[in-house]
């Protein structure tokens, strides 16, 4: 590890972000824009526990374990309004969910 | 250069990241979304954030992953892109990502605002100080049942809250409108 410096993580996890940010803008499907807002929270994530080892102090870490946490109930309520969505529409699709444009 | 197994854990996790926002088909990007979840794993594990990691491939990788594959397969029909391919999107994000992308190489690389120094000595398995990053797990329950009481006990009464609202979200719709 001695040659990886902080802006090598930073990197990572700044193109991971825009990979997830791709991803919302990119896909039709639901559920896979809501992986890419999984993504998207991971990257900051890892930037968190880079930026809390290499100041050396233990507060990022900590705020990452409450993003994990926060994340699990997010996925779960997530995942049941979609499905919920599914069993009124029929559809995860986001441009076929356009009630409230047209 | 960073070393080499930074190199291939950073590869691995943007090679699945990839394959998570280009594959069509929604159980392959369940699979992408998976390894790039323990390639972050793994990067925490390079940051000497042993405990951190392990919580990623339980919590992460593990758990909220199973939930995604029932859903995804659940849901979604198998016999699905048959319509165009949504060009216009794709050259938008192509450009949200390429500008993203290069702002962040310009930013962390090339301007200098981040110090290039080395992580340093590796991080002590505990120390006196509370507040210093150490490795073992303990530093974590340290941490949260003295500075970080009330949001651990905040983070607990979410967890209950997304409980009950999960089981009322899943009722079925029918009984509710009769």
């Amino acid at each position: 590890m001695e040659n990886t410096t902080l802006a090598h993580h930073l990197l990572l996890a700044g193109l991971l972000f825009a990979l997830g940010l791709t991803g919302v803008l990119v896909r039709r499907n639901l559920l896979v824009v809501y992986m890419c807002l999984e993504l998207m929270l991971t990257a900051a994530t890892l930037a968190l526990v880079a930026f809390s080892r290499f100041n050396r102090t233990m507060d990022g870490a900590i705020f990452v374990f409450f993003i994990i946490t926060v994340a699990a109930a997010e996925v779960a309520v997530g995942l049941a309004l979609i499905v919920a969505l599914y069993r009124r529409r029929g559809s995860v699709k986001s441009d076929e969910l356009v009630t409230l444009r047209d | 250069m960073p070393d080499g197994l930074f190199i291939f854990f950073a590869a691995l996790t943007l090679g699945a990241a990839s394959l998570l926002v280009l594959s069509r088909n929604a159980v392959t990007s369940a699979m992408g979304m998976i390894l790039a979840l323990v390639g972050v794993a793994a990067d925490f594990f390079l940051l000497d954030a042993y405990f951190l990691g392990v919580l990623q491939v339980l919590v992460y990788a593990g758990a909220v992953m199973v939930l995604f594959l029932f859903v995804i397969m659940l849901l979604t029909d198998t016999a699905e892109s048959a319509e165009g391919y949504p060009w216009k999107s794709a050259a938008l994000g192509l450009a949200v990502f390429f500008f993203l992308a290069a702002g962040a190489v310009w930013l962390f690389v090339w301007s200098g605002a981040v110090p290039g120094t080395a992580a340093g000595a590796t991080p002590p398995e505990l120390s006196v100080n509370p507040s210093v990053f150490v490795t073992a797990a303990k530093g974590f329950g340290r941490l949260l049942y003295t500075k970080y009481l009330l949001p651990l006990e905040i983070a607990g009464f979410l967890l209950l809250v997304a409980l009950v609202g999960v089981v009322s979200l899943s009722k079925d719709p029918v009984d509710e409108n009769a």
